[in-house]
C-alpha cells in the first residue's frame, strides 16, 4: 500500500531555510507560492524523500484565495504527499512553473491557466489548452458568468 | 538544379481517420521527417469538471461514463472510490469482487480496442480489428446482462453496485472465460511474430524509464518502459491484495513493447477474473446506510485506480454540501500525451500515426 508520508518527519528532512517557509496544517504541507518550486525541488532531490512522480496538480477556487494542490508520489519508497499553496487575489496571479522538475506538469499547468487563470512563469508553452485563444474568462472560477 | 528544402506544415485532424476521435496535430515536416509537432486539444471539451459542481454525488456517476467511453467501468470505479474515501463509506465484500471482475473485463475490452486500432493504424485493414471487436462484443453482452447498458454503464454507486448479478451472468461469464484465452492467443499469433508488424513497431517511439516517470505517464506506457509500477500492486485497492497476478513490463519501451504489455495484461486480467469468480461468496452488494443524496463532510480526498490507460484519479473537495465543491479528474489519456513530442520528433511521418496509436487515447477523457 502507498504510505501517506508523515509531514512532521518530512519537514525535519528539509533544510532550515525551507523549514521556515512551510507550515503544517490539517495534514497537509502549506508553502508560500514563491517557495513552491524550491520545496518541490528539495522533495524531489532529497535522498530520503525522492518524490519523483507528479500525480496531479489541481487548482481550487476558495473565492478569497486559490489553492494549488500537488499530489506527489515516490516510486522508490512508495509514499505519497500533498503540497498546497495559497494564492491570494483574483487578477494577475502567477507561480513559478514546475515543468523543469517534472515534464508531466506541462499540460496540467496549461489547463490550470485555461480554466482557473493562474499563470505559470517559465512554462515553455503557456497557452490556453481546452478552450480557444480569445476566450474571455476562466470557466472553473466560482464567479464565472455571475 | 537547386533543391527546395522548405519546411511544410501539415494539419492532421480534428477529422481524420487515424486520429482516434477529434484530436488535432499541427506537424512541421522537413521532407518526411518530423521537425515539430503541436497537439491541439479541446474539440470534445464538455466541461465535465464544472458540471460536477452542480450535481449530486450519485448523479456524477453518469458523467464519468462519458469520460473514457470505452472503459466506463473503470471510470465508475475510480469515481466511487473517491467518494467512498471522502465520506468513509464501507463497501461489502461481494461488491468489491464484482467490481474487480467488471473492471478487469473492461480492461480486456479496452486493450482489445487499443490493439485493434493500433493494427488498423499500421495498415492491416479490417481483419485484426474485427477479431478484437468480436471479443469485445461478448464483454459488452456480459455488461448488458448486468445492467442493461453496453457502453455508458453507470453500474457502480458509492457503497457498492446498484444491483446484484442475475444468475445467467455467471454461466455466461464462464463460457466467455473458457474461450477468451484461445482467442487472445489466436490474435497474438497473427501479430507478435509478424515481420511487418515488427519492422514497423520495433525501436519506434522509444521512451526511457526516466522520461516516462518525469513525464507523469502511467499505465501500459509506463510499464512498457521497464517501470514496474501498477496501482493494483503499489496501492492495492479493493481486493487486489488477495489476488495473485503479475505486472508485465516491456524490454525497450518502444511501440511494440506497448502492444505486448497490453496483450500480457489481458492474460493477467483473465487470471484475476478466474480467481475472483472462485472466491466470491453470496452477500449484500450495496451499503444500505448510504443515502441517495450524499452530504459529504467538509474534507477532500484523492483516489486513483489503475484504469486500462493508466492512473485514473479523482480529486474531490467538499464544502459539506450535496455536490462536490471541486472535482478534478486526473485523466490518464491526457497525461500520456505529454511525451508525444519526444516520441515523434526526428521520426518519419508514417511512424507518427503508429506512435500515436500506441498511446491509446480516448478523446472523451483528454478533453473532458
Amino acid at each position: 500500500m502507498t504510505k501517506i508520508a508523515d509531514n512532521k518527519i518530512t519537514k525535519n528532512l528539509l533544510s532550515s531555510e525551507l523549514k521556515k517557509m512551510i507550515t503544517l496544517d490539517n495534514g497537509f504541507i502549506y508553502s508560500d507560492p514563491e517557495f513552491l518550486y524550491e520545496l518541490c525541488k528539495e522533495l524531489k532531490q532529497n535522498e530520503l524523500t525522492q518524490y519523483n512522480y507528479l500525480k496531479s496538480i489541481s487548482a481550487v477556487d476558495y473565492i478569497e484565495y486559490f489553492e494549488l494542490v500537488c499530489h506527489l508520489d515516490s516510486m522508490i519508497y512508495n509514499t505519497s504527499i500533498v503540497i498546497k499553496t495559497k494564492i491570494y487575489g483574483r487578477n494577475n496571479l502567477s507561480v513559478k512553473s514546475l515543468t523543469s522538475l517534472w515534464k508531466g506538469a506541462e499540460l496540467q499547468e496549461r489547463e490550470i491557466w485555461d480554466l482557473m487563470g493562474i499563470y505559470f512563469d517559465g512554462h515553455p508553452n503557456m497557452k490556453r489548452i481546452l478552450l480557444w485563444e480569445g476566450f474571455k474568462g476562466h470557466p472553473l472560477r466560482k464567479d464565472f458568468l455571475k | 538544379m537547386s533543391v527546395n528544402n522548405e519546411l511544410v506544415t501539415v494539419n492532421f485532424g480534428p477529422q481524420h481517420p487515424s486520429m482516434h476521435g477529434v484530436f488535432r496535430m499541427r506537424v512541421t515536416l522537413d521532407g518526411e521527417t518530423i521537425v515539430d509537432i503541436e497537439p491541439v486539444f479541446g474539440y470534445l471539451h464538455r466541461g465535465t469538471e464544472k458540471l460536477t459542481e452542480e450535481r449530486t454525488y450519485v448523479q456524477i456517476v453518469t458523467l464519468t461514463d462519458r469520460l473514457d467511453y470505452v472503459a466506463s467501468m473503470s471510470n465508475n470505479l475510480a469515481y466511487v472510490s473517491a467518494v467512498e474515501k471522502l465520506c468513509s463509506i464501507e463497501v461489502p465484500k461481494r461488491a468489491k469482487y464484482i467490481r474487480v471482475i467488471v473492471a478487469e473485463l473492461q480492461r480486456i475490452a479496452s486493450h482489445l480496442m487499443a490493439t485493434g486500432f493500433l493494427l488498423q493504424d499500421l495498415g492491416t485493414f479490417g481483419t485484426p480489428l474485427m477479431y478484437c471487436f468480436r471479443e469485445r462484443e461478448k464483454i459488452l453482452d456480459l455488461f448488458e446482462i448486468l445492467c442493461g447498458a453496453r457502453i455508458t454503464l453507470s453500474y457502480m454507486r458509492p457503497g457498492g453496485i446498484f444491483q446484484d448479478t442475475p444468475n445467467e451472468f455467471w454461466s455466461e461469464l464462464e463460457t466467455f472465460m473458457d474461450n477468451i484465452p484461445g482467442q487472445i492467443n489466436e490474435l497474438e499469433s497473427l501479430i507478435t511474430g509478424n515481420e511487418i508488424v515488427l519492422s514497423r513497431t520495433r525501436n519506434i517511439g522509444v521512451l526511457s524509464p526516466e522520461d516516462v516517470i518525469n513525464g507523469s505517464l502511467s499505465g501500459p506506457m509506463l510499464r512498457a518502459s521497464r517501470v514496474k509500477w501498477d496501482l493494483r500492486k503499489a496501492n492495492a485497492y479493493e481486493i487486489y491484495d488477495e489476488l495473485d497476478f503479475e505486472i508485465p513490463i516491456g524490454a525497450t519501451g518502444d511501440t511494440f513493447d506497448r502492444y505486448l504489455v497490453r496483450v500480457k495484461e489481458m492474460k493477467e486480467s483473465i487470471k484475476i477474473i478466474n480467481q475472483c469468480a472462485k472466491l466470491i461468496k453470496p452477500g449484500p452488494v450495496r451499503n444500505e446506510d448510504v443515502p441517495l443524496v450524499i452530504r459529504a463532510p467538509e474534507n477532500e480526498a484523492y483516489a486513483a485506480v489503475e484504469g486500462p490507460k493508466g492512473e485514473l484519479g479523482f480529486y474531490l473537495v467538499s464544502d459539506g454540501g450535496i455536490s462536490p465543491y471541486r472535482c478534478k479528474i486526473r485523466a490518464p489519456s491526457f497525461m500520456n500525451l505529454t511525451l508525444l513530442k519526444e516520441m515523434a520528433i526526428g521520426g518519419k511521418i508514417g511512424d507518427l500515426i503508429v506512435n500515436f496509436g500506441s498511446i491509446d487515447i480516448v478523446l472523451g477523457e483528454v478533453d473532458r
